[in-house]
């Protein structure tokens, strides 16, 4: 399954920030953004390296997607997932001696699981682990499952949250399109 | 939360003063005003800003988000409980009653009132509720009947907006078309369809309080799916709207105003002022020629039992010693399930199809009606977030829980019961000190009956679609529908009622109350047509007054 930077502005519509700080990126060619992302590139890199490791393994184009949703977040936002994602790297530099872009996919997950992410609440201002479930894991599920592409994996083109009109609910299935 | 308008002064020479900013308050407020009179409403809790909607749907769906509401229009430094700021010290209330009463959830106070996180459901009443007594020998009939308030439900479609189609053979007579195309059905409905057909119930459209199309400056609805609680769209209706008609018409709306208690003249028949406090903790009087109490079935009881005074010492227009009495609700029933098709739930929040063919039979008594959801079982998204994992078992577990739900639900009437009431507990105070309401609420053995045919009819229609049935909401389950109705209820006895038939206070010339609070018998409709229709005829009936 492809991801596209298109899938990340309808994340962005779904999260509301699209009226926010994503409006400024959706005047590129066919309402795609240009890449504008303030956040360092490694800092990208990490964020990547989560999405690849919480989305379904047969995503593809995650880069792109992360890049172009998070240049779109609003300002405190992006800080605040980048924050979460620099103490997680320094997390996996203690544990591995390594950036969590250099551990495998099977070894970020037992990162994560062993800082008890799976099971922590998610909390802006908590300890690490609820920071990374709620700035990191919950925020990128949040972009994928709440996006028509994401959703679409599951059956659900317009998922909860997404603008996606009144005429999907009347369809007996998924029609073909990008929702 | 809006920002701040710094003037919270009273006005001079008001004709009248409405306490409360949901619909029943604002709909009397915009139509008073624009006939013309000074008008000032008054309501306890802020005004948001539409501009915090989306923040707020985020808060919704997204665990660990803060209420969209950056700060509780509250002193106690409480977290709000949820988007729209209810609970703490400000809203304290108690439930001493057989079953626990969870009030905080069942409302909003704020500039729109209860609307701002209501379904937007919009029935009339059928004629049987206007009768009940007569007809059945059962609760009270109605000092008006369906056909006095007729003309006043088309216009309270009007001015909700109402969504809905002429395709329902159990609803009342109506004589024009609804101002909006119905939603057209889900496909969950065509399933239900099926099976309702070959049970001899047949399925009609919602009419709901939602732009089907582009209506009173606000957009078409665009399916976030979140409308209870928040919709940020702007397409259900809220009070917000009449609140801005109210406005642009001269009146004045003052928000984070909670009123004290209404004072009387020395004969205790005409009330003279609203006191009302500011958050700046000054207190000043609005004086009026009229006041319209608003601010729902709890908190109207709640501010008469307040003003008692020499002359009016159990309550201000509580000679009857009903104020309070005849608490009543709508219970829910339901039971869902899934089947082996897909039944693309949670596409939107609001429903689509209805039965009302069960509401004026005699097995149940009580009225029901029947709602298909369109949002049965778990949104994908929603429990993603909750998951504790990711990746490919995700996705698995998803794609197993989301798919084939199916859900009808329904409400049931509750007939009058005095001991169903809205007291005040003194020795609980809210954060000016007043006693806060205590409600006492039960089921009663009529409705939990009704609820166990309703769910025999519901079993029965998942039964024709071989459902596997998961969950069952019967009588031991059963909860409030959050609609409340019968504490200040309308008659023609002032020992046997409150307000008189055109809603005005039997006790005090001036002293109009306006909502469900008035309502003898609550039928089994979702109330607020009918809390808009009566508001219509009360500011037909005061304007004539003034």
């Amino acid at each position: 399954m492809d991801l596209s930077r298109r899938d990340a502005l309808a994340a962005l519509a779904a999260s509301g920030a699209a009226g926010v700080a994503g409006a400024a990126f959706l005047d590129g060619e066919d309402g795609v953004a240009a890449t504008a992302d303030p956040t360092p590139p490694d800092d990208v890199s990490t964020l990547v390296a989560v999405a690849e490791t919480v989305y379904p393994s047969a995503t593809e184009g995650i880069t792109d997607f992360v890049e172009t949703y998070v240049a779109g977040l609003p300002d405190e936002r992006r800080e605040e997932m980048v924050s979460a994602a620099t103490d997680l790297d320094a997390t996996a530099r203690d544990w591995f001696d390594a950036p969590l872009t250099g551990l495998d996919r099977s070894t970020r997950d037992r990162l994560l699981r062993d800082l008890g992410v799976d099971a922590a609440d998610p909390d802006p201002d908590g300890y690490l682990s609820e920071r990374v479930r709620f700035h990191l894991v919950n925020e990128l599920l949040y972009a994928f499952y709440a996006s028509p592409t994401g959703g679409r994996l599951v059956g659900i083109e317009n998922p909860v949250g997404y603008p996606g009109g009144t005429e999907s609910y009347r369809h007996a299935r998924m029609e073909d399109g990008d929702g | 939360m809006a920002d701040d308008p710094a003037d919270r002064s009273p006005s001079h020479r008001t004709d009248v003063c409405v306490v409360g900013a949901g619909p029943a308050g604002t709909i009397v407020a915009a139509r008073l005003a624009e006939a013309g009179h000074d008008v000032v409403v008054l309501d306890a809790g802020p005004r948001f800003d539409l501009d915090d909607r989306t923040e707020q749907l985020d808060a919704h769906l997204r665990p660990g988000v803060d209420g969209g509401v950056s700060e509780a229009p509250r002193g106690d430094g409480e977290a709000a409980a949820d988007l729209w700021g209810m609970g703490g010290e400000r809203d304290a209330y108690t439930s001493s009653g057989p079953e626990g009463y969870p009030l905080n959830a069942a409302r909003v106070k704020g500039v729109g009132g209860s609307t701002l996180h209501w379904q937007g459901m919009v029935m009339r009443l059928h004629e049987r509720d206007f009768e009940l007594d007569s007809r059945h020998g059962v609760g009270v009939d109605w000092p008006i009947d369906y056909a006095d308030l007729r003309p006043y439900y088309a216009a309270a479609e009007r001015e909700l907006g109402v969504a809905g189609a002429d395709d329902n053979p159990f609803a009342p007579p109506r004589e024009e078309p609804f101002p909006l195309p119905a939603f057209p059905p889900s496909h969950s409905d065509s399933i239900f369809a099926e099976a309702c057909e070959r049970l001899g119930l047949p399925t009609h459209s919602v009419p709901n309080a939602r732009n089907s199309e582009p209506h009173d400056g606000a957009s078409a609805c665009v399916g976030y799916g979140t409308c209870k609680p928040v919709c940020p769209s702007g397409a259900k209706y809220t009070a917000e709207r009449h609140v801005a008609r109210a406005e642009a018409a001269g009146a004045r709306v003052i928000d984070r105003a909670p009123v004290q208690r209404l004072e009387h003249d020395g004969s205790g028949e005409r009330i003279e002022a609203a006191v009302y406090a500011t958050p700046e903790g000054t207190e000043h009087r609005q004086a009026a020629r009229a006041v319209v109490l608003a601010c729902g079935g709890v908190e109207n009881v709640r501010l008469l039992l307040l003003s008692a005074s020499d002359a009016h010492p159990d309550g201000l227009a509580n000679s009857s010693g009903l104020v309070g009495r005849y608490f009543m609700d709508h219970c829910f029933a339901g039971v869902g399930g899934r089947i082996d098709r897909p039944t693309r739930q949670n596409h939107v929040g609001f429903n689509t199809t209805e039965c009302h063919a069960l509401y004026d039979a005699a097995d149940p008594l009580p009225g029901v009606k029947l709602e298909f959801l369109n949002y049965a079982g778990p949104s994908p998204v929603v429990e993603a977030l909750h998951a504790d994992d990711w990746g490919d078992t995700l996705l698995d577990d998803l794609r197993d829980s989301y798919g084939t739900h199916l859900a009808v639900g329904g409400l049931v009437e509750q007939f009058p019961r005095a001991e169903n009431r809205i007291t005040l507990d003194r020795s609980t105070t809210d954060d000016h000190g007043n006693p806060v309401p205590d409600v006492q609420w039960s089921v009663g053995p009529e409705t939990r009956a009704a609820i166990e045919r309703v769910n025999e009819v519901q079993r029965a229609i998942l039964g024709e679609l071989d459902a596997d049935i998961d969950w069952v909401v019967g009588p031991d389950e059963t909860g409030p529908a959050f609609h409340h109705m019968g504490t200040t209820r309308m008659g023609t006895d002032p020992a046997e009622s409150v307000v008189a038939p055109d809603c005005r206070a039997h006790d005090c010339d001036n002293l109009w109350i306006a909502g469900s609070s008035v309502f003898p018998t609550g039928g089994g409709m979702n109330p607020t047509l009918t809390i808009a229709a009566l508001s219509c005829r009360l500011a037909d009936r005061l304007d004539g007054w003034l």
